[in-house]
């Protein structure tokens, strides 16, 4: 593997190979993973895994399926074929619901709570009783200040900007520790500055914590602060490697380059095989 | 060896308890649903006033006829918390599922029972004080005349409260814009409130309107009212009547929790 100086994950990011929780199993197992949305095959036989304490990106173009996938993995995702593990369990399986935090693309937040109201409630959800109590405010507390609101804690989530309240829907998922974070699109819309901060809060989740964290984005320049990348086109996989890995085997500059280069590859193979047909 | 099927979710051998009943989620998710109505004052206000500013409207509408007012503002005693609740309720649900806070509670350790459960909880507390309020206007201002204990009257007025949330939870499935949540008000709630024996007494009415109105919750609300209305003790009919109200809300809270699916497509 050739490394490139700016091939290592940026901002600071501790490489977590080794790191307790990398061993083992993987967080997400995918064998001839399919998913089937009305008429639509949405997921075509899917192949792949995600290794456990490190950041993986899911990239891939608006409609290719990211969402479904993340559906599956956290289990609310309905015709789901193939066999899916999830920390050691097939997705949806009770256990998974303490152990899994999720964010989906638009942010599921009451808006007519406060901040602090929305993130109360979800923590008495996931640690219910009144003996917790103390624990779950200190969760929502730090919670509140890793998405940085700690100074809109009681503002109504309907009056926060459309950036804040994505940054609310993913406190709400850092609530009780979760081992693997499903985050949709965690920062679209945001500020270059707050990108910078969450992206950094992400690897020292899965440094401090040993959590798994699978993030999509369709925003490329997002890829490289990954450990591992999941290139998605069409419902299918187009890539599965590190980014060093990936601009080396496509003698690329950048992952944009690279991903673009391997959908040329993907429509030209296509292209002969229908000609060949 | 570990194939997830399709539609069906595994809920046995939960151990966070994700069927039974859990009594700290279920009041905590009363609690938020309350928290929200204190931020909507106006809506509050809305379902606390109208009651009573309709049955004192009705007081001076038969100011001639004292009579008619008894039977009428029994029964709306009875007609209104299920209408709001209705509406109430399957505003509230459908918000739920629309905003995706119900998606991420049902990836949570969040038993379907526990919802519905702070659901009813939570709109039934708002019912017993709507319920107070309209019927001490009724019974104490407007010279209501009751027979019958006005606690009974209360108690039937939750009990139609709890239908109005269970119909309301259960319609919200099937609807898939709020445009669409406020027209299931007349489909589902104005033939009851034609057929329930407010205009006319049920056994007058044609021998098939009977018949259907005799399998209408309703019907049985308005009748529970009328028999605390003019009997003193508790008697057979209001008991049968009560239950009938209590086992319809029980059925249709089932087939709601039904409608809540954990995998979506």
């Amino acid at each position: 593997m050739m490394n490139y100086a700016s091939g290592q994950p940026r901002e600071g990011a501790p490489q977590t190979e080794g790191a307790p929780g990398s061993a083992g199993a993987p967080a997400v197992r995918a064998e001839g993973l399919t998913v089937v949305r009305g008429p639509r095959t949405v997921l075509r036989g899917l192949d792949f895994t995600v290794p456990r304490g490190q950041v993986t990106g899911l990239l891939g173009p608006s409609g290719c399926g990211k969402s479904t996938l993340m559906r599956a993995i956290v289990g609310t995702q309905a015709k789901v074929t193939g066999t899916l593990d999830v920390l050691g369990r097939p997705a949806g399986h009770p256990t998974l619901r303490t152990r899994i935090g999720y964010v989906t693309q638009a942010p599921s937040v009451y808006d007519d709570l406060t901040i602090r109201q929305n993130l109360d409630y979800f923590a008495a959800i996931l640690d219910p009783g009144r003996a917790s109590a103390e624990r779950r405010h200190e969760n929502v507390t730090q919670a509140i200040a890793d998405v940085d609101l700690t100074s809109h804690a009681d503002a109504l989530a309907g009056n926060l900007s459309g950036g804040q309240r994505s940054r609310v829907s993913l406190a709400v998922a850092l609530l009780g520790t979760p081992e693997l974070l499903v985050l949709d699109e965690p920062t679209v819309g945001l500020d270059p500055v707050l990108r910078r901060d969450l992206w950094n809060l992400f690897h020292s989740i899965a440094a401090e914590r040993g959590a798994t964290l699978l993030i999509s984005s369709h925003v490329m320049d997002e890829a490289e602060r990954c450990h591992r990348l999941l290139l998605m086109r069409e419902g299918e996989i187009l890539a599965d490697d590190t980014p060093d890995a990936l601009r080396h085997r496509t003698d690329s500059e950048t992952v944009e380059a690279a991903f673009l280069r391997l959908v040329d590859e993907a429509v030209a193979a296509g292209r002969t095989k229908e000609t060949t047909r | 060896m570990s194939t997830t099927t399709s539609t069906s979710t595994p809920t046995t051998m939960a151990p966070a308890s994700t069927s039974a009943l859990n009594a700290s989620r279920t009041t905590a998710t009363a609690a938020r649903v309350l928290r929200q109505l204190r931020h909507d004052p106006r809506t509050i206000a809305l379902m606390i006033l109208i009651p009573c500013v309709m049955l004192f409207l009705l007081r001076y509408v038969f100011d001639g006829s004292q009579r008619t007012f008894d039977n009428i503002g029994a029964s709306l005693l009875g007609i209104f918390p299920l209408i709001t609740m209705f509406l109430v309720t399957s505003i509230a649900t459908l918000r739920e599922r629309t905003s995706g806070t119900l998606e991420r509670l049902l990836a949570m350790p969040l038993g379907k029972a526990d919802l519905i459960a702070g659901y009813a909880l939570a709109f039934g507390a708002l019912a017993i004080v709507q319920s107070a309020l309209a019927t001490g206007l009724a019974v104490w201002a407007l010279g209501l005349d009751v027979t019958g204990s006005a606690w009974l009257l209360l108690l039937v007025a939750l009990l139609d409260a709890l239908l109005g949330t269970a119909l309301g939870l259960f319609v919200s499935a099937f609807a898939s814009s709020e445009f669409q949540a406020v027209q299931f008000m007349p489909a589902v709630i104005f033939p009851q409130l034609l057929l329930c024996g407010l205009f006319t007494p049920r056994p007058n009415m044609h021998p098939v309107l009977e018949g259907i109105s005799n399998v209408l919750p309703m019907s049985y609300a308005v009748d529970g009212m009328n028999e605390v209305l003019l009997h003193t003790d508790v008697t057979a009919n209001f008991i049968r009547d009560v239950l009938v109200v209590a086992a319809c809300a029980l059925l249709v809270l089932t087939l709601g929790a039904a409608t809540l699916r954990r995998r979506t497509a």
